[in-house]
Formats: structure tokens, sequence, C-alpha cells
């Protein structure tokens, strides 16, 4: 499989406090890779290094290379919103803007300078298909995004990402606001969508990290404990502390 | 909603069912050349043996991924848990229908010691006791897998009437000793088929219903 993404002795302070300690990632093309370890390890500032969300955040330094595509995305010169349409991001709670659901999803096109009505409602209707939203919601597309309830507020926030074309899709906990069967369907939508991006995702449910991933890697204080096959990580893990995550007997 | 496991728990019901059909050719070939006394077969047993051998393998280790991922519950758990225990129930059977071919093997170097009457009887039964077991298994239908539970108590005394038989052959004429033992244990391996395909329907039953049924079958 070709590596997407590959980070390679990532450092990350939060002014004296180091929260990333020479961290290595691949993340395979196409795939699904999740993080997964105890609350405060790190998962959400190494996941949040993909698309340099960190560099909103003052006094952090960061170390070491992100390859996107091979190309270092920590490079001079690189242009970062350009990066975070390539590199989306889904977060724990949806936030679908105060709008319509159509004009959540045709935002990211206008912003982009698109006018041209045809396309945006086409690529409107494409992401809306892509997110599994498009039967229940063709009728209403002028309701506000607000109305619509969480589950369909994710996946729109998931079609809003689709529309601006990303090549990679970052979930961190995506599900944690939902409920099983909602969370249910939110995975099955990963794995229908790992066929044609790459997708990376944190979450605290272990479990769902077994469902929908290929590869997992443990954290633990800033380390990257171990990274392998989910398969190989959930029935035969290599380093003791990844086994007592997964038995339960962590803390 | 299709569960993206639900592709993958069919995936694995498709690869037991492919060992299932090698095994049952792996036996009908092997109690063909008994009766028709023609090794021409017995060479491919061996073939199907090496890929039955790599399916157990992969099988086994598919139940235990899909049971660490997935965390089954109620008629998915059952499902692997008796996916599984068929495919051990399976493997055995190969291993009988190898040790079949191996006493027909020596039996063909020798003149044929009496025409077989009840062993082509067993051969039926068992033929018909491993399909339907398989097929009960396929369909997840209970009343076909008794049936099958049924069909044993015929074999064990079929076998017992065939070692009666070859018994006073032995002891009429020694000459006979080394052909009657092969011939016994065709009769055991055949009898022991019986018992992997009764293992295979009670776990049919425990898969389809969630009831156990081992160990007392007649207060069905
Ligand atoms: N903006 C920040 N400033 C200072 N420290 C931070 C900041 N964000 C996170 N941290 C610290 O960095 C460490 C890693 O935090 P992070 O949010 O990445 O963990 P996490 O694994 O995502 O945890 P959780 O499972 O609770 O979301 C924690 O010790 C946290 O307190
Ligand atoms: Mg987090």
């Amino acid at each position: 499989m070709n590596n997407k993404i590959e980070i390679k002795k990532l450092n990350l302070h939060y002014g004296k406090f180091q929260a990333l300690k020479a961290v290595d990632l691949p993340v395979g093309e196409n795939s699904i890779t999740a993080l997964i370890g105890p609350s405060g390890c790190g998962k959400s500032t190494l996941l949040r290094c993909i698309n340099r969300m960190n560099d909103l955040i003052a006094g952090v330094r960061i170390d070491g290379r992100v390859l996107l595509d091979g190309r270092n995305i920590y490079r001079h010169g690189l242009n970062v919103p350009e990066l975070r349409k390539r590199v989306g991001m889904v977060f724990q709670r949806p936030n679908p803007f105060p709008l319509s659901v159509y004009d959540n999803v045709a935002y990211g096109l206008k912003v982009a300078g698109i006018s041209d009505k045809d396309r945006i409602s086409q690529t409107v209707e494409g992401s809306l298909k892509g997110a599994w939203l498009w039967d229940n919601l063709k009728d209403r597309l002028d309701k506000p995004a607000l109305d619509l309830p969480l589950d369909q507020q994710q996946r729109l926030c998931i079609a809003r990402l689709l529309a601006v074309e990303p090549e990679v899709i970052l979930m961190d906990e995506p599900c944690s606001a939902l409920d099983p069967i909602a969370t249910m369907k939110v995975e099955e939508l990963m794995l229908e969508l790992r066929k044609k991006y790459t997708i990376a995702i944190v979450t605290h449910n272990m479990q769902q990290a077994a469902r929908v991933s290929e590869y997992s890697g443990y954290m633990l204080l800033g380390d990257m404990v171990e990274f392998d096959l989910t398969a190989n990580i959930f029935t035969n893990p290599k380093d003791s502390r990844t086994q007592d995550y997964i038995t339960g007997r962590y803390g | 909603m299709e569960r993206h496991f639900d592709t993958e728990l069919d995936q694995l019901k498709q690869q037991l069912l492919k060992m299932g059909a090698l095994v049952e050719a792996m036996i009908d070939a092997a109690v063909t050349a008994l009766i028709e006394r023609n090794a021409d077969q017995l060479k491919q047993i061996y073939e199907n043996e090496k890929q039955v051998n790599g399916l157990q393998i992969s099988i086994d280790e598919d139940c235990l991924r899909l049971t660490a991922l997935y965390q089954p519950a109620a008629g998915d758990l059952r499902f692997l848990l008796g996916t599984s225990k068929i495919n051990t129930e399976l493997e055995r059977l190969g291993d009988q229908a190898i040790n079949i071919c191996e006493v027909v093997n020596k039996l063909l170097k020798e003149p044929q010691l009496k025409p077989l009457i009840d062993i082509p009887k067993m051969v039926a039964i068992t033929t018909d006791m491993v399909r339907d077991s398989l097929n009960a298994f396929v369909e997840r239908n209970v009343d076909k897998a008794r049936a099958v539970l049924m069909q044993d108590d015929q074999l064990d005394d079929l076998k017992d009437k065939i070692v009666a038989e070859l018994t006073e052959f032995m002891t009429k004429d020694s000459g006979s000793i080394s052909r009657a033992i092969q011939l016994i244990l065709v009769a055991r391996s055949l009898e022991r088929i019986g018992d992997h395909a009764t293992n295979i329907a009670e776990d049919v039953i425990f898969v389809v219903q969630g009831r156990d049924i081992r160990h007392h079958a007649q207060d069905m």
C-alpha cells in the first residue's frame, strides 16, 4: 500500500510541555488509520499536525516532518489554506454553519470564487450523495442545517468537506456525540469513503477503531507505542502497554 | 442497513463452503476408489488436502480476527463460534478421507477378499450425512440438521455387522487377516465420518437456535 502521509520524528511542544515525542506514523492511501490511546496522550494534537491546525495555537513549537505525497507540509512557503482543502477535518461536535443545508455544502465553493450555479448545484448533489444524505434531504435543501438530527449534521459536515474535493479526511472522535445507530451509519459511510479518500480517525472507542480501520496506532504520553495492522493490534499486540489498554487493564 | 461486518461474515461462510466442497470431493474419491478398485483418483485427494489445510488456517484466523475486531453478539457470535467448530470437523473429515485412501492403496495390491456389501451402504449414508449437514449450514435448516443426527445409529449398526462378519473371515482363514483388518479400518473411518457430520449438524443447530443439543440428542 502507498503511504499518502508519512509523519517522521515529529516533536510538538505546547510551551514547555512536550505533547508529541519523536512520533512516526504512516497513513496509507485509500485506507483508514486509527489513533487510539488514553485521554491526553496526544491523539488530537497529532491529527491536527496533519493539516497544520496547531499553527493557530500560540506557543506551539513543531519539529520533524509531515510528508503529504512525499512533500513536507511544514516547508517554507506552503500555502496553508490550500493544504486544508486537500486535508479536511471533521470534528467531535457537528459544526454546520447556521445556514441552509444547500448553503453549507456550497460554502467552500463560493469561498473558492466559483459562481457557476449549475456547477455548484451539481457539486452539492454529488457531495450530499457521497455523505448518504441526498435521499433524505433532496426536498429540504433550504432547511436550516441546525434543525437536522445530530448524525445528519455530522454527515452534512462530511458533505461540506467532500464539496471541496479533499484527498485526506481527518476525523477527531466523529461519533462521540452520536447514538449507536447513528454511529454505525457514520462508520459504514467511512468504509465507503475510504475507497476514494485517505482517512485518519481519532477515537476513544476502541471497538470503533477495530471495526473500521486497517491500521492502528496506540499512543501513550506523547509516544507512539505501537503501530500495526489493526487486526494484529487487537489479536496479538507486541507491546504489553498496548495489551493492557486493549484489554481494559489500563489505569 | 447492511453492515460491513455482514460482508465479512459472508466471505467467511463462502470459505467454509469451499472447504466443505473439497472435503466432500476427497471422501467421494476415496470411497469410489475402494468400491471400484481403481486408484486413479487418489492423487487428487492429496492435492485437495493441501488446500483444505490452508483453508483451515485462514478460516481460524478470520474467526479470531472478526471476533476481536467486531465484538460480535448473539447470532453473529454463535455463527463465528460455530464456523470455527465446523472448520475443525471439516479438517478431520479430510483426515478420514486420507485414512481411507491409504487403506485403499494397500487393498489394491491384493486380490479382493469378498464383494463389498455393507461398506457401500455405509458410504451411501455417510455421503448423505456430510452433504446434508453442510446444506443444513448453508440453509440454516434445523430440520435437515436433525435428520442427520437420526442417521448416525444406522451407521453404528452397520459397522458392528461388518466387524462381526470380518472377524469370522479371520477366524476361518488366517490369509484373510491383513485384508480384513484394512476393511475394518475403512468401516471405522466411515463411522468417524458419520460422527463428524453429526457434530456439524449439532453445530448448525447451535448457530441457528442457540441450543446446545450435544450429549442428549435423543431427547430433542
Ligand atoms: N492548546 C494547548 N495548550 C497546552 N497544552 C495542550 C493544548 N492542547 C493539548 N494540550 C495538552 O497536550 C496533551 C495532549 O492533548 P491532546 O488533546 O492531543 O490529547 P488527546 O489524546 O486528544 O486526548 P483526548 O482523548 O482527551 O481528546 C495533553 O496533556 C493536553 O493537556
Ligand atoms: Mg482529543
